[in-house]
């Protein structure tokens, strides 16, 4: 286990994107900011989907 | 009971149950398997050959071997089929296994004659190959701007089997072309796309047996029924005659004028008979037609899927068979 203290610190400076429910806009959102779309004012917001490759069979 | 006594091995279709007729002289049925006589008696006619469509007849076997070439058709001749899909990015609405499964049954046209059985875990240009489908739906910006289309509205909306492009392995490119390897049908709908939707996808086809999975399977269909065979005892006249024609698949009876101006009814041709027993339903006509089948008479349709001709795939079939004799006879000498 990393040190917790470091790891909150930088997630507090880098933004999470996120999609917004309503108008699918990307939101920049940082931890404790108000969870609310800044194109619509929507609060449901979806996280993107990950970047990692994922394989699947064809069956 | 009514009976047909001829050489032939038959079934007769009666009103309620099935009886056998008894052939003057000793049928395949009735002989234990013997390679000079298949010789003299066994013939194949090819009745109908269209593209990727075939009937044919094979007569004189046994109906156990009818039935092999059947099931290993379906089951054991190989083709290549999408196996493994690597999503990069799926953000459309359709479910990454839902779309991976439905683009493992998009047949492709790649000759599995010319590919290997994926050995190990590595993929190399001898058993695999490898497409790409990169797509994305943006909202269309020029002409049209009044037009409710979704075509004109949007743009790459449809995801459709075309747009499934190939990337050459190794040395590939020497022996093949895309037109050679690429999907049978360019039309199928894969997916639907929405602006912002994005398909980023790497596809593996390999050789496989549709025993593995029916994704494999060379054939549509391929099936086989007995050569029916309607025979009437006594002539039939004017609306009775129309009647027995309507008891049958249009085409199997036919009205012959006579010079009386009467109509009569003359079998035309029973191949294509449903065998429906309709006309056991009219009491004055069940006595006029005896309706059997020969059993040793088998009716072959091949549809293929796209990659193999259906000849070739019966004659893949048959190379399967005595494969497998072949491995079962070395297994039986080491015994």
């Amino acid at each position: 286990m990393s040190d917790p203290s470091t790891k909150d610190s930088t997630t507090t400076k880098t933004p999470m994107v996120y999609i917004c429910g309503e108008c699918h806009s990307e939101n920049e959102i940082r931890p404790r900011d108000p969870i609310r779309c800044r194109e619509c004012g929507y609060r449901i917001m979806y996280k993107k989907r990950t970047k990692r490759l994922i394989v699947f069979d064809a069956r | 009971m009514q009976s047909i006594n001829d050489y032939k091995p038959r079934i007769i279709l009666n009103e309620y149950n099935i009886t056998q007729n008894l052939p003057s002289a000793p049928t395949v049925l009735d002989e234990t398997f013997n390679i000079k006589k298949l010789k003299k008696i066994f013939r194949i006619v090819i009745v109908r050959y269209e593209n990727m469509e075939m009937e044919f007849d094979v007569i004189g076997i046994h109906p156990f071997i009818a039935n092999t070439f059947r099931r290993l058709m379906l089951s054991d001749v190989p083709s290549m089929a999408i196996e493994k899909v690597h999503i990069y990015n799926n953000t459309s609405i359709i479910q990454d296994e839902v779309l991976a499964h439905r683009l493992g049954l998009v047949p492709l046209k790649a000759d599995p004659r010319l590919f290997q059985f994926k050995q190990d875990a590595e993929d190399n240009e001898l058993d695999t190959l490898e497409f790409e489908l990169k797509i994305k739906c943006i909202r269309s910006k020029d002409e049209n701007k009044d037009s409710s289309r979704i075509d004109d509205i949007y743009k790459n909306s449809n995801v459709y089997s075309k747009q499934i492009k190939w990337v050459p392995k190794g040395n590939q490119l020497d022996s093949f072309k895309e037109s050679d390897v690429g999907t049978v049908h360019d039309d199928i709908l894969i997916a639907k796309l929405r602006p912002g939707h994005e398909l980023d996808l790497k596809l593996l086809a390999v050789k496989g047996i549709g025993r593995d999975h029916a994704k494999f399977s060379p054939v549509a269909t391929a099936f086989y029924r007995l050569l029916p065979d309607i025979r009437l005892t006594r002539e039939v006249k004017g609306e009775a005659a129309e009647r027995l024609q309507k008891c049958f698949s249009p085409g199997v009876i036919g009205l012959r004028h006579t010079k009386d101006g009467n109509k009569v009814a003359v079998v035309n041709n029973a191949r294509y008979d449903s065998s429906s027993r309709n006309v056991f339903r009219y009491d004055d006509l069940k006595d006029a037609v005896i309706m059997t089948k020969v059993q040793d008479h088998f009716i072959f349709n091949i549809e293929s899927v796209g990659a193999l001709k259906p000849d070739v795939i019966f004659i893949e079939a048959v190379k399967t068979l005595k494969d497998k004799c072949l491995s079962l006879l070395s297994e039986l000498e080491q015994i």
